[in-house]
């Protein structure tokens, strides 16, 4: 006598498609793909339909077209019969040139005052409290604002640097700081100055070398050889020599008063200034949080355990803390670029000529090509981005914990 | 992911551009006001007076069609577009109209597919400086650093003068007139440059006028005036015959102050009767009332009126009338007949 039967067989029936958990996911996603797709094919034939109802066509041929429009900032050969494509790859080197000054400089700035925020001294502890509080509880336009404003309004004119006036230049009369930027000398490369770089960079390469060299040695043997005068020695010594060999080809031309405006040397429009200040000053509070948070984060065993192999506070820091603190750092580090990358949109509260005031603002108004235009600016910020990560991420691939 | 922000953007397009298509006299009608673009704040042109009341010759303009579609000259929702949002702003549909001191050049009209319903204003670009700095003529700028509206045919104007003229310049890209004011007040900029009109406006804010020269060269021509967009032909044809209706108006005699007693009977003057609808039916071939003229000519006056008590000579402007002077007095302000 059994009492147990086989379960009936039962047909497949619709409503298994709902309530049988074998089948409710696949349901569930084929719903969705088909919602997805109506909605995409509903989008472009909506914009299909509607530029047609404008007149409008959708053409990237305006990019070959000539742009009739003066840029100040220019990384490439640029003038107003360049083509409207041209003109964004001034606008995108622009976007990145900030981009990169910006990164570089919030970075320095954050780890100081995320390392000093840790410190006992109560003063530079409350005076990074309150640079950090003050900058990222503020907006970044009105940073940028502001210190566009300062440089503006606060500064001398280029005409009280004549002869008798109110103004003059410092550092030597090499750099002058003017309303309209700040002039700085631009090295002029004469014959043979080819060769005092090239040796530069291969002492500057021999030094990381011979760094690596000390530190193999340090591990292998316990031998500590000095690390930072040999190698700046290695880095400079050698270029210096060259550059006196060969009769001092490298110049500075300074800027000089002429007309309307200085002339000569490198022009760092008050534009560049603000946004690079501010956009810098205000991520660097974010990442002074961020260097903060990953030093606290490294437990204060590793401290003591040092202290007990008798290493210094310096050396605990840079040899114990700080390379386990990175693997906590950097990956929100690269949020913090990206989010400086994308913030050097706001460009156009002072007229700096980055990507988006070029080929997203006077191309589009002078060619009527929003749609292409305001795509093609998110393609690039996007690929921007990607490429800012990519390169991160590798980083953080070699600071990250590996598990032996 | 990255292709919903792709499709995401076009959404967003494809929204904007659909509520362009409907006829605009009815959606005006319906909403009760009129959506008029103009500028973000330029004395005399368009800006809001003390009590945040806009005023000025544009938006006389917005005023006279609000009369004439709504009967209510008050019926208007301005809304200040930038140099670079304006046409956006009008394409998309955010306004009816744009009254905006833009200038009529055969790419907007055709590429960018607006309609100019015609110009109130003939005007041209000029240069300002401060006048210690002993600059008499346009040439001698070379070197200077200007400051620039971006998004404007001055924008290009100034670089084909520049380049023709075999002169360096450094333009500073501003976004509004209240920021190269700003700019220019600081020295941060040695040139100001945009329409005459608007240096003159511009100027006029000033707290010294005196300090500041507009320089002798006139380098282009820049016929101001209202436009629509493309596609819908009645609602710019209700633009353009307001705008012509108070020029009529001017030549003919009509003013604010005589158009309720001109419009009380029919006159000897049949183009009178037919402007002011006393005879035959051109309101209704507008899709307006009969007194439609009437409306815009009392709530604004005529053409010559509304110039005088915003930019003309009696007015901190102090404009001349010059090109814009009717036809019959040498100008090249003219309207076709009402017939």
């Amino acid at each position: 006598m059994t009492t147990i039967t086989d379960p009936p067989k039962e047909g497949f029936r619709l409503n298994q498609l709902i309530y049988d958990t074998r089948y409710r996911s696949m349901t569930i996603q084929v719903v969705a793909m088909i919602l997805l797709v109506l909605s995409i094919s509903w989008l472009v034939s909506n914009t299909v339909q509607n530029l047609q109802a404008l007149g409008k066509d959708f053409d990237f041929g305006f990019l070959w077209q000539p742009a009739g429009y003066d840029i100040n900032q220019r990384l490439v050969e640029y003038d107003s019969q360049s083509t409207h494509g041209r003109a964004a790859l001034v606008g995108i080197l622009n976007t990145i040139l900030v981009a990169f000054l910006g990164c570089a400089l919030a970075t320095v700035l954050g780890v100081i005052a995320g390392v000093l925020r840790l410190s006992k001294n109560w003063i530079v502890n409350k005076l990074m409290a309150a640079y950090v509080e003050g900058f990222r509880n503020v907006p970044l336009l009105l940073w940028i604002l502001l210190i566009f404003a300062l440089m503006t309004e606060g500064t001398p004119q280029p005409r009280d640097f004549r002869e008798g006036g109110s103004a003059s230049m410092v550092l030597g009369d090499s750099v002058a700081i003017t309303n309209r930027g700040v002039y700085v000398p631009a090295p002029v490369w004469g014959d043979g100055s080819l060769i005092v770089v090239i040796v530069f960079v291969l002492s500057v390469i021999g030094a990381f070398a011979y760094r690596g060299y000390a530190k193999k040695l340090l591990f292998d043997t316990g031998r500590l050889l000095p690390m930072v005068w040999p190698a700046i020695v290695i880095a400079f010594v050698p270029a210096i020599l060259v550059f006196f060999i060969m009769g001092r080809p490298i110049g500075l031309e300074n800027p000089e008063l002429g007309g309307f405006n200085f002339s000569g040397g490198i022009h760092l429009r008050n534009s560049l200034i603000a946004l690079w200040l501010a956009l810098s000053l205000y991520t660097g509070a974010f990442i002074a949080e961020i260097v903060r948070a990953g030093i606290l984060a490294v437990s204060k065993g590793q401290t003591e355990a040092a202290f007990a192999l008798g290493l210094r506070p310096n050396r605990t820091m840079s040899l114990v803390i700080l390379p386990q603190a990175l693997r906590v750092i950097v990956p929100p580090l690269i949020s913090q670029y990206l989010n400086l990358t994308k913030n050097s949109s706001l460009a156009i509260a002072v007229g700096y000529m980055d990507v988006r005031s070029t080929l997203g603002g006077i191309t589009i108004n002078q060619t009527g090509r929003e749609l292409e235009g305001m795509l093609l600016v998110g393609l690039f910020y996007l690929l921007l981005s990607l490429a800012i990560s990519g390169a991160m991420n590798v980083f953080n691939n070699r600071v990250k914990l590996r598990e032996r | 992911m990255n292709k919903t922000v792709f499709f995401g953007a076009l959404t967003v397009a494809g929204i904007a551009a659909g509520a362009a298509s409907a006829a605009t006299l009815d959606d005006v009608t319906a909403r009760g006001t009129l959506n008029c673009g103009v500028s973000t704040g330029l004395v005399g042109f368009a800006a809001p007076d003390a009590n945040g009341v806009w005023e000025g010759f544009d938006v006389g303009v917005c005023r006279a069609v609000a009369a004439a579609a709504l009967g209510d000259p008050e019926a208007v929702n301005f809304v200040p577009l930038t140099t670079q949002t304006r046409f956006t702003a009008l394409a998309s549909g955010e306004v009816d109209m744009l009254a905006r001191n833009t200038t009529w050049t055969f790419s907007r009209d055709v590429d960018l597919k607006m309609e100019f319903t015609g110009i109130n204003y003939y005007d041209g670009q000029g240069f300002m400086v401060p006048r210690d700095i002993g600059v008499t003529s346009a040439k001698d700028l070379d070197g200077a650093t200007v400051c620039i509206q971006t998004g404007t045919t001055t924008e290009l104007n100034l670089a084909d003068f520049f380049r023709v003229n075999n002169i360096s310049y450094e333009p500073v890209p501003i976004e509004t007139n209240a920021e190269a004011q700003q700019q220019y007040l600081a020295r941060a900029c040695d040139v100001y440059t945009t329409d005459a009109s608007g240096l003159a406006a511009t100027r006029a804010t000033f707290e010294n006028p005196g300090d500041h020269v507009i320089l002798p060269e006139i380098i282009s021509k820049e016929p101001l005036g209202p436009l629509v967009r493309h596609g819908d032909n009645e609602w710019g044809d209700i633009v353009r015959w307001t705008l012509n209706a108070m020029i009529a108006a001017e030549e003919l005699g009509v003013t604010s102050a005589n158009v309720s007693e001109l419009a009380a009977a029919a006159t000897d003057n049949p183009e009178i009767n037919r402007l002011l609808g006393t005879e035959g039916e051109l309101g209704a071939m507008l899709g307006l009332e009969a007194d439609w003229a009437v409306a815009v000519i009392s709530a604004v006056g005529n053409y010559g009126e509304l110039f005088e008590q915003t930019i003309g000579e009696n007015t901190p402007i102090g404009l001349a009338r010059g090109l814009n002077a009717q036809w019959t007095e040498g100008g090249l302000i003219y309207s076709p007949p009402f017939r």
